[in-house]
């Protein structure tokens, strides 16, 4: 093992008269703004609300004096009935572990404004202006509160509960009209333009609508002065949404001077699926799949957060083998994205298709394994509340299950790693191109959010699987893979390091495999027509291949469906750090940077 | 002298008796269908773009396990000049649809589409959504239809194939590409952003809309 690997804190780890830091935190925050901060009083809520006058005072405090330093999670949310719209914060510590000091801020529906955090949590910044995007909460101080992933001339603020869709049917599934009298009509036929559009009534083209992207550049800096000695302009060059480095459809609007950047807007929502919308829409078991479909190389891990926030309403138990199932697919799925991820930015770097070609064989072995166990290569939907949705199968690819996974986790894999760092990580040109490029300090990867491996790249010991750890990762024995330098090199062999830890974790897993079968794989709660016991919020938070994936889930008692259903996706909020990496580097660097990030569309979307 | 089977009227030279075993005698366009659809189906290069979770399906189906390369299909290319089919690998936003629009109209003819997976097909399992196009096919013609979420690389490769086979049955003398006013040759009109998207050759009908809301207004006042 490397020297530069390391234990992280362990949780609770806090002294004093509280049980744990966030007890602590909401204690003092509570004495020192008596006005302005109260328990939140909604069952089952935790945290506090806080006045929308001082919400800024409090986040100053929790970073700064609390040690809260991390904000994770900023979303809205619409309480229609009391005619209020609500921001939620989720701020976590690096140092401490634990769990989140959850803030709520309630403003007024009509006049939504709240002062916004970027100030503080620069990590704020994609967060707030979906806020804004999608529910109309304007954010006084906002540098550029621009719609994210819908277009600037949008009609409306989609995750309002009263705006309604062109192919709008009802407010919750499962729809009156198509059982049990199934005569149900498609929606194009409702529709006067036979598509999925709607215009404000009374709309008329007038033409203007072409120059659709007049807002894009005014963030971005044009100079038409010139450079002394040399009349020079800046130019701006987009990449993308069409642009076979920027690993589906994401844009960069970047401004040059000369070859090198000065200025980079991320420009995202082409793979904007309303995620959100439809998944309020959605009974909970809906949902599982739609997680599928977020970060679509991930799937398993995407279905275990989403079942743990699920889990965590209902109050339900998993059973021991599940649990045992869920880390190996979870760990597999980790090595999955991983030599994807490398294949990608090796690509990315100029090594065209080879270590791409040369991971995948691998990579196949593990598909294989999952259309086995869940029936799909890539979209398993596989976790149920309570366990998993079938016992791991009998054979795969004509071979017993368990010799398979022996093969693939102590001898295939291994040897995999070992011929990719054979041929990569001393790779002169690789070492030329990534070493000290990127650069991202470790106090801006804690400032700008970013979560996972850039972070954990950058020096920061943090991983949810050590930090509030759930499922068994507390009784494993792994370490959290960290690195120093915070560049395009050390997001590359961390990604190396995580792929042997969960192979270590997978070892340990496989014994325990054994020891369960024939036990049962899901608990005895009812999974398809489930009722929520009592009113309540959850957020589930797992450590995703790209970082913290968190679900932030409500729901009112007896109803079937989530009142509030939001994505923390890591890879769109890692995005915000993008534009301070690349800075100062040449256009060509940019590729790589966004590759070492490791995005995927459908996640930064939704 | 003896004439042509398929057109009685011209002439056909005598092929000598010694090379009658070597020659044969076809009518021109009968003899260039065959060879430009051979060197057309076995060349089919995709525009090198994904759009979502099919598109890793799709790069699958390019690698090698699956290798389309052993068809033909070998090259992404990045550039819309230099492809032949457009692959559709996953689902179409309405602010994405203006870009692959323009993208089909800079592809150069002959075209074509393939729609890989549900969502392309018809708005798949977010058709619901107020940001989703239902189906390209909307927009674009489409050849072949691929279903499943995702299809997997082997149902891909068949796409592909029913691909071929199409192009197998094509006549220079009937493709849409020669002829005049065919619409499926002629370009797209690039679709815009405006409070929603907006298909320029629907402008009437929208117009007509927003003047039956203008009329029930009127009416609700006047009343």
């Amino acid at each position: 093992m490397t020297e530069s690997i390391l234990n992280t804190p362990q949780a609770g780890s806090a002294a004093g008269i509280y049980e744990n830091p966030v007890d602590e935190a909401i204690a003092i925050l509570k004495e020192r703004y008596p006005g302005a901060v109260a328990d939140d009083p909604r069952d089952n809520y935790s945290g506090l609300v806080v006045n929308a006058g001082s919400i800024v005072e409090v986040a100053q405090a929790l970073r700064d004096d609390l040690g809260f330093n991390y904000l994770s999670s900023v979303t809205g949310v619409d309480l229609i009935e009391d005619n209020k719209l609500e921001v939620v914060y989720h701020a976590y510590s690096i140092e401490k572990g634990g769990s989140a000091v959850v803030l709520h801020v309630q403003v007024d529906r009509d006049d939504p404004v709240v002062p916004s955090l970027v100030p503080i949590f620069p990590g704020a910044n994609f967060q707030e202006r979906e806020a804004w995007d999608m529910m109309g909460i304007r954010f006084d101080g906002h540098p550029d509160l621009r719609r994210i992933l819908t277009w600037d001339e949008f009609h409306g603020h989609p995750l309002r509960k009263d705006w309604h869709e062109p192919f709008y049917e009802a407010d919750h599934k499962p729809f009156g009209s198509r059982w049990p009298g199934g005569s149900v009509r498609r929606a194009e036929e409702h529709n006067p333009f036979g598509k999925n559009v709607q215009y404000p009534p009374g709309w008329v083209p007038t033409g203007e609508e072409y120059e659709v992207e007049t807002n894009m550049y005014e963030g971005v800096t044009v100079s038409r002065e010139a450079t002394p000695g040399l009349k020079t302009d800046k130019v701006i060059v987009n990449m993308g949404p069409q642009h076979p480095s920027t690993h589906g459809v994401f844009r960069m609007v970047v401004t040059l001077d000369g070859e090198t950047i000065v200025g980079l807007k991320p420009v995202m929502g082409y793979l904007h699926r309303n995620h959100e919308k439809i998944g309020e829409r959605n009974t909970f078991i809906q949902n599982i799949p739609y997680t599928d479909r977020l970060d679509y190389i991930s799937s398993m891990s995407n279905n275990h957060g989403y079942v743990l926030a699920v889990e965590k309403l209902m109050g339900a138990e998993v059973t021991e083998r599940a649990e045992w199932i869920r880390i190996l697919m979870v760990e597999l799925t980790r090595i999955v994205n991983h030599l994807w991820a490398l294949g990608f930015l090796l690509n990315d770097l100029g090594a065209m298709q080879t270590p791409m070609l040369y991971f995948y064989i691998e990579r196949e072995l593990i598909l294989d394994f999952f259309e086995a166990a869940a029936g799909s290569r890539m979209m398993c939907n596989y976790m149920r509340f309570g366990g998993v949705a079938y016992d791991l199968p009998d054979d795969v690819r004509g071979q017993p299950t368990m010799q398979f996974l022996h093969d693939l986790i102590y001898d295939r894999i291994p040897k995999a790693l070992e011929q990719g760092d054979g041929l990569m990580t001393g790779n002169e040109i690789l070492r030329n191109r990534s070493i000290g490029v990127g650069y991202l300090s470790p106090e801006d990867a804690i400032a700008y959010s970013t979560a996972g491996p850039v972070l954990r790249a950058s020096g920061i010991p943090y991983d949810v699987r050590r930090a509030e750890p759930y499922s068994y990762y507390e009784h494993l024995d792994f370490d959290v893979a960290v690195r120093y330098n915070g560049d395009i090199y050390d997001r590359f062999r961390i990604r190396m390091d995580e792929m042997r830890q969960s192979l270590r974790i997978i070892e340990q897993v496989l014994p325990h495999l054994k020891a369960t079968e024939g036990q049962p794989v899901v608990g005895s709660k009812p999974q398809y027509a489930l009722r929520m016991p009592a009113n309540g919020e959850a957020y589930g938070r797992v450590e995703n291949p790209k970082g913290e994936l968190g679900y932030y889930v409500t729901a009112k008692r007896r109803s079937s469906n989530p009142e509030r259903y939001h994505v923390r996706a890591p890879s769109f909020i890692n995005l915000t750090a993008l534009e301070k990496m690349t800075v100062g580097h040449k256009v060509a660097d940019s590729v790589a940077i966004l590759g070492s990030i490791d995005i995927v569309l459908g996640e930064v979307d939704r | 002298m003896t004439t042509s089977p398929t057109d009685p009227g011209t002439p056909t030279p005598e092929v000598p008796e010694e090379l009658r075993n070597n020659v044969a005698i076809t009518p021109l366009a009968k003899l260039l269908d065959p060879i430009y659809n051979w060197s057309r189906r076995n060349s089919l290069w995709p525009l090198g773009f994904g759009l979502a979770c099919c598109a890793i399906e799709m790069i699958c189906a390019a690698s090698s396990r699956y290798d389309f390369a052993r068809f033909g299909m070998e090259v992404f290319r990045a550039t819309p000049r230099q492809a032949d089919v457009m692959i559709i690998s996953g689902t179409v936003t309405k602010k994405m649809v203006p870009t692959i629009v323009r993208l089909y109209n800079q592809m150069a003819e002959p075209r074509y589409v393939i729609s890989m997976g549900a969502c392309a097909s018809g708005g798949g399992p977010f058709k619901e959504g107020y940001s989703v196009v239902d189906g390209i096919d909307k927009f674009l013609p489409v050849d072949v239809y691929i279903p499943g979420c995702p299809p997997t690389p082997q149902a891909l490769l068949n796409g592909m194939i029913a691909m071929q086979e199409k192009i197998d049955n094509q006549s220079i003398a009937s493709a849409p590409w020669y002829r005049k006013g065919d619409p499926t040759a002629e370009v797209v009109p690039v679709p815009v952003l405006g409070p929603d998207l907006v298909d320029v050759r629907q402008l009437d009908v929208i117009k007509e809309e927003a003047a039956k809301v203008e009329a029930e207004v009127e009416t609700a006042v006047n009343a």
